[in-house]
């Protein structure tokens, strides 16, 4: 190399040396910096670490019935007990017990629900975005007919008409909510259809499904991450919204839904019977919203460098 | 050898703007029957003020457009004739943006490697030593290898896009604009760069640039563009002592306008304009 670069090399390290934060310590700093993100971090860690153990910790079977110790109330109670810490429903059911299996069902149906639905809304809005034209016209028909179905009208219609089951309300489900990933993944894809890196992969002679699955899609994932939690919260409370009306998951499983549903006629005697399983579906909603408020802070754009 | 490295023959791009959907769509011809030919080692530079179609003749060249009419030739093949793959080893692209041009999600080091990745060549630690000298090449120092976009300057991720085009060893690079989203400072040190690679390698460029200051001292050649035609093209010194073009003349009295905001001189008169052209 001749003089003249070296030199030239030297001077521009000089004058544009950034001060190297490694890039985890810089997000470390910002997650922790978040109050919300933080706890509801934090909340739905503990939900899902108890969801996973609940086999481990649960101090009943669930699905054990007990006659003569129907609907005893919460220890906080003047006459509860430590045995039952969160009582017993009216077939004499732990309710804690039956609240952990709970939470790996509304756990469960929001994951895979989000998944399926983010998959389909990311496919149709990544090809819609970046080839335009008349592709972009068909799926954006698709989406906006799926946009003028009422959701929950079309998933009690459809589970009524199939039948309730923890399968097919994951897959009812997974196939109505995919409107705001195909959405958002249009938007971010147009915006970065015409970048220069995507240009100058296809003069590389990169294939298609490579410059959308490697170049583009790490590009949009943290907003589709955002999108995700939106949904999964979304669809834990459909969930409990079919299950409620008995459209959902069946009996005996314990679905918070179903839960609030057998105990609505005790509700006025007994409240905690649906205020235990009605706290437990706003706090992990809560959590999961706080959570995707909190990534969205993250990517914005002040925050990225 | 090719005669040519680079030929364009009556190379044209029209476009329909839209006017709202019950007018007539108007014709915009962007680029608008351009021939144009660069010899191998040869350095050519395309000026023309913003929006005369010098992007849009680039991206016909790099494959990113098609033509409405004419043909590119590289290497005195057509484009078009062979793939992508054989034609990116040939003909490679320096884009104006260094904050867009370098995928923020990879590292420096996946995307110098990108090239040899796609084109299978080599194994993983002959393409990481690959990656390692066409970086002491371009004078990207190497610790910057696992930083993130995002974390380097614009002359450094310039220098980058300069490595990534290199790695395999095209003998053509269209630089369109290089360096107009740089710092004034840093322009000249990747235009210095340019042209030690070019000394270094036998490289032959298409330089695209709005200013003619830039290509002054880089370039053999000049063609000048304007609303997708080439009004005038000829060797350095003819265009700069000599220039017959009223357009050319106009462009060159603005490089040397004391005052870079005055702009454009109105000497644009039509009947000098028609004798000339
Ligand atoms: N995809 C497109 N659709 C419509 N018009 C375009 C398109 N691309 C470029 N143009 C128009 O073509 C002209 C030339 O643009 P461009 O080649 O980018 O100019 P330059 O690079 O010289 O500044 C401009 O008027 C621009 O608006
Ligand atoms: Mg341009």
């Amino acid at each position: 190399m001749s003089d003249a670069t070296s030199t030239v090399s030297t001077v521009s390290n000089a004058n544009t040396f950034l001060p190297v934060v490694p890039e985890w310590r810089r997000t470390l700093n910002r997650f922790l910096g978040h109050r919300g993100l933080l706890m509801g971090s934090i909340i739905l860690g503990l939900i899902v670490v108890l969801a996973i153990l609940a086999p481990w910790l649960v101090p009943h079977d669930p699905y054990l019935q007990n006659i003569s110790q129907r609907m005893i109330p919460p220890v906080w109670h003047e006459k509860g007990s430590w045995e039952h810490v969160f009582g017993t429903d009216k077939l004499g059911r732990d309710y804690l017990s039956r609240l952990l299996y709970g939470a790996r069902i509304s756990l469960t149906i929001g994951l895979s629900a989000a998944l399926i639905s983010g998959l389909i809304g990311t496919t149709l809005g990544v090809l819609a975005g970046y080839f335009g034209g008349r592709v972009d016209a068909v799926i954006s028909y698709i989406i906006t007919t799926r946009l003028a179905m009422p959701v929950v009208l079309v998933a009690l219609a459809m589970s009524a008409l199939v039948g309730g089951s923890l399968q097919m309300v994951i897959i009812l489900l997974g196939l109505l909510l995919w409107d705001r990933f195909a959405v958002v993944a249009r938007s971010t894809t147009q915006q970065l259809r015409d970048a220069e890196f995507i240009a100058s992969a296809k003069v590389l002679g990169a294939s298609t499904t490579y410059i959308l699955v490697r170049e583009l899609l790490p590009n949009i994932l943290s907003a589709l991450i955002v999108v995700m939690t939106l949904e999964m919260a979304h669809a834990i409370l459909l969930e409990a919204t079919l299950s409620f009306l008995g459209l959902g998951v069946q009996p005996p499983m314990p679905s918070w839904g179903l839960m609030i549903s057998e105990g609505k006629a005790y509700m006025f005697f007994k409240p905690w019977v649906i205020a235990i399983p009605g706290i437990a579906l706003m706090v992990l909603v809560l959590a999961i919203n706080l959570v995707g408020d909190g990534l969205r802070d993250m990517n914005a754009p002040e925050g990225r460098n | 050898m090719a005669e040519y490295a680079l030929e364009l023959t009556n190379l044209s791009r029209h476009f329909y703007l839209k006017n709202g959907a019950f007018k007539e769509p108007t014709l915009l011809k962007a680029v608008d029957g351009i021939s144009l030919r660069i010899r191998p080692g040869e350095t050519l530079g395309l000026v023309g003020e913003s929006g005369c179609g010098k992007s849009t003749l680039a991206k016909m060249i790099l494959g990113l457009l098609e033509p409405t009419d004419g043909d590119v030739l590289i290497n005195d093949k057509m484009r078009g004739a062979s793939s992508r793959l054989s034609m990116s080893r040939q003909l490679q692209p320096i884009f104006q943006d260094p904050y867009s041009s370098l995928n923020p999600r990879k590292t420096i080091e996946q995307i110098i490697r990108l090239p040899l990745q796609l084109h299978k060549m080599g194994d993983a630690n002959s393409q990481q030593k690959a990656v390692k000298d066409i970086s002491d090449l371009v004078g990207l120092p190497e610790r910057l290898l696992t930083n993130y976009p995002g974390q380097l300057s614009g002359g450094q991720r310039q220098r980058v896009a300069i490595a990534r085009a290199l790695i395999l060893k095209p003998n053509i690079l269209v630089c369109d604009e290089p360096t107009s989203a740089l710092d004034v400072s840093v322009q000249a040190q990747i235009l210095n760069l340019l042209m030690d690679l070019k000394k270094e390698l036998g490289l032959t460029y298409l330089f695209i640039s709005h200013n003619l200051g830039v290509v002054e001292h880089l370039v053999d050649r000049v063609a000048v563009m304007y609303r997708g035609k080439i009004v005038e093209q000829g060797t350095r010194e003819d265009i700069f002592q000599n220039a017959q073009h009223p357009y050319t003349q106009a462009l060159l009295s603005s490089v040397l306008t004391p005052e870079p905001a005055l702009g454009l001189p109105e000497v644009l008169d039509s009947s000098a304009w028609n004798q000339a052209s």
